[in-house]
């Protein structure tokens, strides 16, 4: 069963899996306070500007947290488990979920550094996800 | 200003477990009618309804599919949507609406059939609705695995093991076999609970709540009134509330949620603290929950919770019991249904009577409960006495 992909995106989101199709992590910053923020949204949450650019992100990261999911939430997944579920703090500030997801994976520890990788879940359909860094 | 304005009447429950061939509306009803008669109140006598929320039998208007259900007549009604944190929502605003004349009598529901209703696939399925559609989703996120990631940051901050969150189970379970209506009725151990099925690591099935078919009910109304009833009245003495994210990846924190400006918020309207508190019930839709929530409404320090468990001291005949009824872990769980029910048990356990079930001390109750992923939260402190 095919791994699900966001459907019916935002414009901010269709940016955001655009770039992320091209290889890239991108994170909005806004122009006026300079905060960055992750998920994409249409204005600044610390100021509400809605002024901002899309930067690119440096694709380093920290595992905040992490959970081995055994139990499947739907049918799609079934074939995943076991799979990591993580919180991982960008080095740009703002924190996403990913899944951990190589070599090594299952071993996670909070503190790991992490890098970015994709997925690629079918006709150009890429997700942004996390790998542990070697070493 | 609300406090000792407002008091519980009455209470009741509905069936709770599998309770097959009856909808969400009928559950809610039985549950309505019961907390009615607990209070001596009629049909006619009820002028206001608040309900949550229903995922097997979705009404655009839910409270308004009740009221005609049970045919109620009323001045004020509305559906009160806030996950798990509804029914600490749904309370107070009763108890506003009471004490500011817009209605007289209030009913508080929440119920859903939730385990026949739409069965445990699709019951777990509906939990992975919860995550953000985009960018926590297509992860296989799903509550067990945020409320996970919650747990193994505090075990890792503060070195709780899994025996910690198991003995929460343990002693829950306890409590529910003095429970008549508890759906989970037979002892559990510790070893049961770290042997059961891992389902997102480092919480197992003895640490998730129940999938439950279940409604709850109060009954609200100002405390002039308590003389008609036919219990003693239980006061409203405290309230508070706090929100902070929707989505576990745009919490502030994962530890320090919004929980303890609501309970701060509680104290203050009460003029009470945590020492002055006999027994609390603390939202359980997993081990983790009652842990971080006792250490946010200041019944330990952060970190120290596990120590309440395993003294001894949040079992039944312990200094400081802690869902007594046996909470979503053990009595029942159906949306915002388990959190009312900390509520119901709060109000009987300051009644008394209780038999095997009641605790010492019980003049002063604290009630928390939250929505989402530990997302918004609310706190309520009720009293035997006005303050
Ligand atoms: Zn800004």
């Amino acid at each position: 069963m095919a791994l699900p992909f966001p459907e019916s995106l935002t414009a901010e989101a269709a940016h955001f899996f655009a770039a992320a199709a091209q290889g890239r992590l991108e994170l909005q910053r806004c122009a006026d306070c300079g905060k960055i923020w992750f998920y994409p949204r249409p204005a600044c949450v610390a100021c509400g500007s809605t002024d901002y650019a899309w930067i690119r992100a440096s694709g380093r990261g920290t595992v905040h947290s992490f959970s081995v999911v055994r139990r499947a939430p739907t049918p799609e997944f079934r074939d995943r488990v076991p799979y990591v579920v993580a919180l991982v703090d960008l080095a740009e500030g703002p924190r996403m979920m990913t899944n951990v997801v190589g070599e090594g994976a299952l071993e996670v520890s909070i503190g790991d550094a992490l890098e970015l990788t994709f997925e690629d879940r079918g006709a150009g359909r890429t997700l942004p996800q996390f790998r542990r860094i070697a070493g | 200003m609300l406090r000792n304005r407002a008091i519980i009447a009455g209470v009741g429950e509905s069936r709770i477990g599998k309770v097959p061939g009856v909808s969400a509306l009928e559950l809610c009803a039985e549950a309505a009618r019961r907390a009615m008669a607990d209070a001596g109140l009629g049909l006619r006598d009820i002028d206001g309804l608040l309900t949550a929320y229903s995922m097997t039998t979705p009404y655009p208007v839910f409270y308004g599919a009740l009221a005609e259900f049970m045919g109620l007549e009323l001045r004020y009604g509305a559906e009160i949507t806030a996950g798990g944190g509804s029914s600490g929502v749904m309370i107070r605003d009763a108890a506003l609406a009471v004490v500011s004349g817009r209605a007289e009598a209030v009913l508080v529901v929440s119920g859903d059939n939730r385990a026949t209703g739409m069965g445990r696939d699709n019951a777990v399925a509906a939990l992975a609705a919860w995550g953000h559609p985009y960018y926590e989703y297509p992860y296989g996120g799903f509550i067990p695995a945020y409320y996970a990631l919650v747990a193994r940051r505090y075990m890792h901050e503060f070195g709780a093991a899994a025996e910690d969150l198991a003995r929460v189970a343990v002693t829950q379970r306890a409590s529910a076999c003095r429970h008549p209506n508890a759906q989970m009725r037979t002892p559990l151990t510790i070893e049961a609970v770290l042997a059961s099925k891992p389902i997102a690591e480092p919480l197992r099935l003895y640490d998730c709540c129940l999938i439950s078919d279940a409604a709850g009910a109060l009954v609200v109304t100002r405390a002039e009134r308590a003389a008609d009833l036919a219990h003693k009245p239980v006061y409203l003495l405290g309230a508070g509330e706090a929100f902070t994210h929707e989505h576990i990846l745009a919490a502030p924190s994962l530890l320090d949620s919004g929980a303890r400006r609501a309970a701060e918020a509680a104290y203050a309207m009460a003029g009470l603290g945590p020492r002055d508190i006999d027994v609390a019930m603390l939202y359980d839709c997993f081990t983790i929950t009652p842990m971080l929530l006792a250490e946010d409404c200041g019944f330990a320090a952060r970190g120290e919770a596990a120590a309440l468990w395993q003294d001894g001291r949040a079992s039944i005949e312990g200094r400081f019991p802690i869902n007594t009824h046996g909470g979503m872990l053990s009595h029942a769980h159906a949306g915002a249904t388990g959190g009312l029910f900390e509520s119901v048990e709060a109000v009987r356990q300051l009644r008394g009577g209780e038999g095997a079930r009641q605790v010492k001390r019980h003049e002063t109750a604290l009630v928390h409960v939250e929505g989402g992923i530990l997302s918004n939260h609310a706190t309520l402190i009720y009293g035997t006495q006005p303050v």
